[in-house]
């Protein structure tokens, strides 16, 4: 029982204390588990954290998951995700009580505030953008692979404006390219 | 009851198909939830507010606004536990399929492959999010109230890009540039 409640106890720390998730969270969720618990080796997390990547949803919990998984089993992974998820969960939960989108339009002060937020959210945004297309290795002739993506989903026609369809079609194509790339061929 | 499930089913499709991070995710909420008709109090301003607050408060951005967006499209704790649910329920389930039965021999070609497939289509999609929320909800309907926004979201930009303040400190800091600018 000891050894859910500290998996429990650890993430809750980690999702209370980090801002922003994703890699920040996988540096201090590292630093906890290999250095100080020592549940897990290094080489070990790190091959865990491949697996974590490459499935889809928010890595902070997939990591969670994988390391209680890795302990303890399937009740581990729950007792370790429950802990990243409900800090995030109920400090949200306090601020939609009374945050809401109505209360935000009644209060003048709290109006201009959210008017200076906005575009600096939609520049928060915009940054990545960059970031992520640079770490992507994307170059001058693929820049059009993101550019069309980015137009059909703004373009809002049916179908072809869902991102789901680009995310299906994006793993198919680079499933296709990089199995006939890496078979040998017999001559 | 129709909301309740309409929501459940977007989270469960954002869940699954939310490859790239956080600020990918945004698109795929886009899609499902923001402007449908289902939904109408989640417009692009309430959504940009509410990624606004889930930036500023601890842990992911994925769990933040699904808590958040649950509440105001229900008016109700039980939409942002069914929301939050859901959108970890299919990850939890692939994450531990993919721990117990993935040989690594076998079935990483497969998706080294997809993953890097995915790569410039998540730049699209983070893409696609940032346009969406370039529009009048956010930047203003009269000519000073845009140039004002525009300037504000380009300053932004340039700090994010070339100092490593933290988004937080952003933010904050454009909130108070908004107070006396607006």
């Amino acid at each position: 029982m000891k050894i859910y409640l500290e998996l429990f106890y650890t993430f809750f720390k980690i999702g209370l204390f980090t801002f922003g998730g994703g890699w920040a969270m996988i540096s201090i969720i590292q630093r906890e588990i290999v250095e100080h618990h020592r549940w897990i080796a290094k080489e070990d997390f790190l091959d865990l954290l491949a697996i974590a990547q490459s499935m889809p949803g928010i890595l902070a919990v997939n990591i969670s998951t994988v390391v209680g998984d890795r302990l303890r089993g399937v009740k581990g992974s729950v007792a370790a995700a429950l802990g990243t998820i409900l800090p995030s969960f109920i400090i949200i939960l306090l601020i939609a009580i009374y945050l809401t989108p109505d209360a935000i339009k009644n209060n003048e002060v709290l109006t201009r505030i959210f008017k200076g937020i906005r575009p600096a959210v939609v520049a928060l945004i915009i940054a990545p953008v960059i970031t992520t297309a640079r770490s992507a290795g994307i170059t001058w002739k693929t820049v059009i692979i993101p550019v069309a993506v980015a137009l059909l989903i703004y373009s809002g026609w049916p179908v072809i404006s869902n991102p789901i369809v680009f995310i299906v079609l994006g793993a198919v194509v680079g499933y296709l390219v990089y199995t006939h790339r890496s078979i040998p061929t017999k001559s | 009851m129709e909301t309740y499930l309409r929501l459940i089913w977007a989270y469960l499709k954002i869940g699954l198909f939310g490859f790239g991070g956080g600020y990918a995710m945004l698109s795929l909420i886009q899609s499902e939830i923001v402007g449908s008709s289902w939904c109408p109090q989640i417009t692009n301003q309430t959504f940009t507010d509410i990624v606004a607050i889930s930036q500023m408060t601890p842990g992911p951005i994925g769990i933040n606004s699904a808590t958040y967006i649950g509440y105001v499209a229900t008016g109700g704790i039980w939409g942002s536990v069914l929301a939050t649910f859901t959108v970890v329920l299919p990850p939890f389930v692939l994450v531990l399929c993919a721990s117990h039965f993935i040989s690594r021999h076998h079935d990483s070609a497969l998706i080294q492959g997809a993953m890097k497939g995915l790569r410039p289509v998540v730049v699209g999609l983070i893409a696609s999010a940032a346009l969406l929320l370039m529009n009048g909800e956010n930047f203003g309907y009269d000519v000073p109230d845009v140039v004002k926004s525009v300037a504000i979201c380009c300053a932004s930009l340039a700090v994010v890009l070339f100092t490593r303040l933290h988004p937080i400190l952003i933010i904050i800091a454009a909130g108070v540039v908004g107070y006396f600018l607006f």
